[in-house]
């Protein structure tokens, strides 16, 4: 069952929210000992906000538009009073004293949370192996990895564990793990959704969004999250978002470019693979057919995202981190003296890829060498901002694969970060941009695991990606049948 | 190509980061820090000249909020998750270096 | 209130000092978030997820404390630029984020300086905005830092606004030093930017301090003390540190760039225990806020409404009643100068108003005190209505409960018997002692002496201390005269 369906039957009275819950959890509880999408499952809560619900419906009371659909919250938005991890020893026993405006809102539109979803710690990584807690696995095929950093939100997804989830991405953690989980993520305009009580990566690259089972379930989240919040000073005023009107606008008319640099033009995208570049193709074609206007396109500067982002992602997490130091909450590590104990702490608390993330931030901002690559790399995304605002004068929308390759396996790029990273290559650029992207299911690649591909486009023009994904996603629909 | 940071950069990175390595760390972390600023390569030696950077992605300014009080926190919730308190503050080891 | 006397320098060499001085801003709540900014609450109530620095948590600016910076900006004649926040990062327990948020090199305020009372200019570097850090307190067996065996950590400070002021290596005296500080302080008051009470730690200074060789137009190595918690330590604390780095020169060694702590109790100054490289901040733009960029229009609004500064209240008090610069900085500084003005332009003596308010109105609150009232009691003595004694003494009823100094007069019964009543009263003594008036009349310099004494203590006995006693010299000499 799709989201609306589960709010249209709750809130008609022909299913009731406690009933929907309790065989979401049962799902949960059946198979997320193989999957591990959950870092905690809060079944008490989730049973008492759906009765809450239920007595709103038999009283003749407004319910919100996801009344009674299930979600899972990616443990790295705060929940008042429940566990929020991050997937990390530091805040293993960390319970916030507020939420998140994100999880304030989703309340209020009566989703109910079933629990906090598995992540790489921090949302530092492209796998959720990075997890203190343990690897989430994908579930289409267990021995490979979900995609990160929001793993267990795509799987919970992907599994039928909720139909709906959040997650955050700082340089495709939404988009790339919807791509290897076969579901619908969205990464909105920087500024679109609260950062409020999202735990922060990177501060200028974070952005909240969507993962649905299907692209109007995303367009509803989406539309439900979105807005402006006073309590973010990034967040847009007068946003309103309106994903869900667009989403039967077709493509007819509309400007397409194949985004050569992200395309496989030149080699440009190291390691991307055969299969899922002729989906890409293909995804082009359906829009064509559709009456979009498609055309190769070139932005140059795309090629430098990489190397521009591991140094600003870093740079800012170097700093973000540096509060958990064993003095206000989260662990400790007791030593002589205040500054040892915070040493202690940080070296205990913290993974190898959070360190690894923490030392190359502090080196790139450190004295001597700021200009040589902080510098640089603020400059780099003024040269995509202007090459970006350029194409998109003769085009509305962009397309690109999300991820070079479909899910890998476990275990299997620990050892060197940097063709880790390398995954991160095509969904990078829209977060330097702070443009909105989605990532939509377009067939299978030869081991039969999910492809998807991204659909750009620039600032708040974030309704466009969901009218070209729901295309897309019909195209999808249509071939498997 | 030259190495692109040292053993002795590393370590004094990671006392900046209040992180304490070991000696097999610290070689790991100079040859992946070393490989990733390899990689960052394209844009170092990228000319830039009259480019202005980007900081923040929107072109927001003159953002704030005004001087209206509002509810702090119950101290008990301030102290709740704190891993040590006494007197209604919170509980360290002696601080000893000054604050810059 | 005389200043302690200027310590001196050995002969040969000169001192170079700039000052750095942080001013808690007189908003209603903290920089990024509204928990109120108030000192002296229970500890740790006045604290927010965003002045913890909770995970997830984000800061809002404060428009006020921006709007207040601004304000001082304009009184120190800066130019105020389009600022960014940035962060300066480094580890410290009473700092919640472990940064601070502060400004680099994009300050709101840059390029202004201080006129100081004797003229003399002190350049302004910088004057940008901050937020403060908690406070830790040492529990140990002397109390001290070093001897701690824990520290306890109250967050109600962290994060109220701050301006750090930041003037040029132009100060050459101690007594320059002190006057930068007291003028500074006079600014903040006037504009209503802080209350700046050194001894609430709402304002505090850290000083630079260097010497060179007298004439030599170099800057040599300098010091930063820190910890001066009032003016008297600013001099003092200078000039140790000064003496310090004059005798390294002398031994044919050199001071060492580093920071040091002012110690009030051995009055000395002594290294601070800085972490070694800790002054790589690397500092980078608070991704979490957006530049502030004040319109042409804010700025001139700031300049309209901008209060008579003190250099320019002391000018018109000088001008309008000869006041000394003593007696013009003192009005000024507690704001009393447009009373004084005001009671001069009704008629008061200016001599007599401004004696009165600097020897008898050092009090806080004198609001009860009107001009109209105070011209009228300095003009009652000045006609010789009442003793100085007295006129205090009405003084202090009006400070006190307000209304015209007649009533306090009248109820302290300080009426003036009045001439026509002294006269008869002088006739009927001279009739009733005829030789006295005789011996008075024609008695030489010591017998007249004498016998004036003799009838001013009769009338004084007969009006009970009400009679004004040159009144009664006066009417004695004339009745002499007429024979």
């Amino acid at each position: 069952m799709t989201a609306a369906d589960i709010a249209a039957a709750v809130r008609s009275g022909e299913r009731s929210a406690l009933e929907v819950v309790n065989e979401h959890l049962g799902m949960i509880e059946a198979q997320d000992l193989k999957v591990h999408a959950f870092n905690l499952v809060n079944a008490e809560n989730a049973r008492a906000e759906a009765a809450q619900i239920d007595a709103r419906v038999a009283a003749g009371e407004p319910v919100g538009p996801l009344a009674g659909v299930p979600l899972a919250t990616k443990d790295n938005l705060c929940t008042k009073d429940l566990p929020t991890t991050c997937s990390s020893k530091m805040l293993e026993n960390y319970h916030p004293p507020y939420d998140a405006t994100v999880v304030s809102l989703l309340r209020a539109a009566g989703a109910v949370s079933l629990g906090k979803t598995n992540l790489d710690e921090f949302a530092m990584g492209s796998s959720t192996e990075h997890s203190a807690f343990g690897p989430t696995r994908n579930p289409h095929d267990l021995s490979r990895v979900p995609g990160g950093s929001s793993g267990g939100s795509a799987a919970s997804v992907a599994a039928g564990f909720t139909p709906i989830a959040v997650g955050s991405d700082t340089g495709g953690s939404i988009r790339q793990p919807a791509a290897f989980c076969g579901v619908v993520g969205m990464k909105p305009t920087y500024g679109a959704v609260s950062r409020y009580g999202l735990i922060a990566f990177a501060s200028s690259l974070d952005q909240v969004g969507p993962l649905a089972s299907n692209v109007a379930d995303a367009a509803a989240v989406f539309d439900v999250i979105a807005g402006h919040d006073r309590r973010d000073t990034t967040s847009i005023q007068g946003f309103i978002p309106a994903a869900q009107a667009a989403l039967n606008l077709g493509v007819d008319g509309l400007r397409v470019g194949v985004l050569q640099e992200l395309s496989g033009g030149g080699g440009s995208v190291p390691g991307l693979a055969v299969d899922v570049l002729a989906r890409t193709r293909e995804a082009a074609e359906v829009l064509a057919a559709a009456g979009a206007r498609v055309e190769e396109v070139s932005v140059p500067s795309c090629t430098l995202g990489l190397s521009a982002y591991y140094i600003v992602a870093p740079a800012e997490a170097s700093s973000n981190l540096a509060r958990y130091d064993g003095v206000r909450y989260g662990a400790r590590v007791d030593a002589p003296t205040a500054s040892e104990m915070t040493t202690a702490t940080r070296t205990a608390g913290f993974g190898a890829e959070v360190k690894r993330r923490i030392m190359l931030g502090t080196y790139a901002l450190s004295a001597g060498y700021y200009e040589a690559f902080y510098g640089k790399a603020l400059k780099v995304r003024t040269m995509m901002l202007n090459d970006f605002a350029r194409v998109y004068k003769d085009f509305d929308v962009l397309l690109t694969p999300t991820a070079p390759t479909t899910a890998f396996e476990l275990g299997t790029r620990m050892t060197d970060p940097l063709t880790m990273y390398v995954n991160d290559v095509c969904t990078i650029p829209s977060n330097l941009t702070g443009h909105p992207a989605i990532s939509v299911p377009f067939g299978l690649g030869d081991d039969n695991l999910p492809v998807g591909v991204q659909v750009l486009a620039p600032a708040t023009h974030d309704t466009q990606t969901f009218r070209v994904a729901a295309v897309l996603e019909a195209a999808a629909q249509e071939a498997r049948l | 190509m030259a190495q692109r940071i040292t053993r002795d950069e590393v370590v004094h990175v990671a006392r900046l980061a209040c992180l304490t390595l070991t000696e097999e760390e610290v070689d790991r972390f100079t040859q992946q820090l070393g490989a990733i600023l390899l990689h960052a390569a394209d844009i170092e030696s990228l000319d830039v000249i009259g480019v202005e950077p980007t900081a923040h992605p929107l072109p927001l300014c003159n953002v704030m909020r005004a001087d209206v009080v509002e509810r702090s926190l119950n101290p008990d919730a301030v102290l709740a998750q704190a891993p040590e308190v006494r007197d209604g503050q919170f509980l360290v080891p002696p601080v000893l270096g000054d604050q810059p | 209130m005389s200043p302690p006397t200027e310590p001196k320098l050995p002969a040969g060499w000169d001192l170079v000092v700039g000052l750095e001085v942080h001013v808690e801003l007189d908003t209603a709540t903290k920089l990024f978030c509204g928990c109120i900014n108030r000192f002296g609450a229970e500890p740790n109530t006045n604290v927010c997820p965003t002045c913890l620095g909770l995970p997830g948590s984000l800061p809002v600016i404060n428009e006020r404390a921006v709007e207040l910076a601004m304000i001082l900006g304009r009184a120190l004649g800066c130019q105020v630029n389009r600022s960014v926040m940035a962060r300066k990062n480094y580890f410290y327990p009473d700092m919640p984020k472990d940064f601070q948020t502060t400004q680099y090199d994009q300050p709101t305020n840059s390029d202004g300086q201080l006129v100081l009372p004797d003229g003399f200019v002190v350049g302004i570097e910088r004057a940008h905005i901050e937020e403060d850090t908690g406070k830790s307190v040492h529990v140990g067996r002397s109390g001290r830092i070093n001897q701690a065996v824990y520290s306890l950590i109250d967050y109600n400070r962290a994060g109220v606004p701050l301006v750090e002021i930041v003037s040029k290596p132009d100060i050459r005296t101690i007594d320059q030093a002190r006057n930068f500080v007291d003028e500074l302080r006079a600014i903040l008051v006037v504009t209503g930017v802080s209350d700046a009470r050194m001894e609430e730690g709402s304002l505090r200074i850290d000083a630079n301090v260097s010497v060179r060789p007298e004439g030599l137009a170099e800057l040599r190595t300098r010091c930063e003390i820190k910890n001066i918690n009032s003016l008297r330590s600013l001099g003092r604390a200078i000039a140790y540190e000064a003496n310090r780095q004059i005798d390294l020169y002398e031994d044919g060694s050199a001071p060492q760039q580093q920071t040091r702590h002012w110690d009030e109790n051995t009055s000395r100054t002594t290294p601070g225990r800085s972490k070694e490289d800790a002054d790589d901040y690397r500092y980078f733009q608070e991704p979490d806020l957006v530049p502030l960029v004040p319109s042409p229009a804010t700025i001139a609004a700031i300049d309209e409404t901008m209060p008579q500064l003190p250099v320019a209240r002391r000018a018109a008090l000088v001008a309008a009643t000869g006041a000394d610069s003593v007696a013009a900085r003192i009005l000024v500084e507690r704001a009393q100068d447009a009373l004084a003005l005001e009671a001069v332009a009704a008629g008061a003596e200016p001599n007599k108003v401004l004696k009165r308010l600097v020897n008898d109105l050092a009090v806080d609150d004198w609001s009860n005190l009107d001009a109209t009232a105070l011209a009228e009691l300095i003009k009652m003595e000045s006609a010789g209505a009442l003793s100085a004694s007295q006129a205090k003494q009405v003084l202090a009823d009006l400070v006190e409960s307000g209304g015209t100094p007649q009533t306090y007069v009248k109820r302290r019964g300080f009426e003036v018997v009045d001439t026509s009543e002294l006269k008869s009263l002088l006739e009927q003594l001279v009739g009733d002692n005829p030789s006295e008036w005789k011996r008075f009349c024609a008695g030489d310099q010591v017998e007249r002496k004498k016998m004036q004494g003799f009838f001013t203590g009769q009338i004084m006995k007969a009006t009970r201390g009400k009679a004004d006693g040159k009144m009664v010299a006066e009417l004695l000499n004339n009745a002499a005269l007429v024979g």
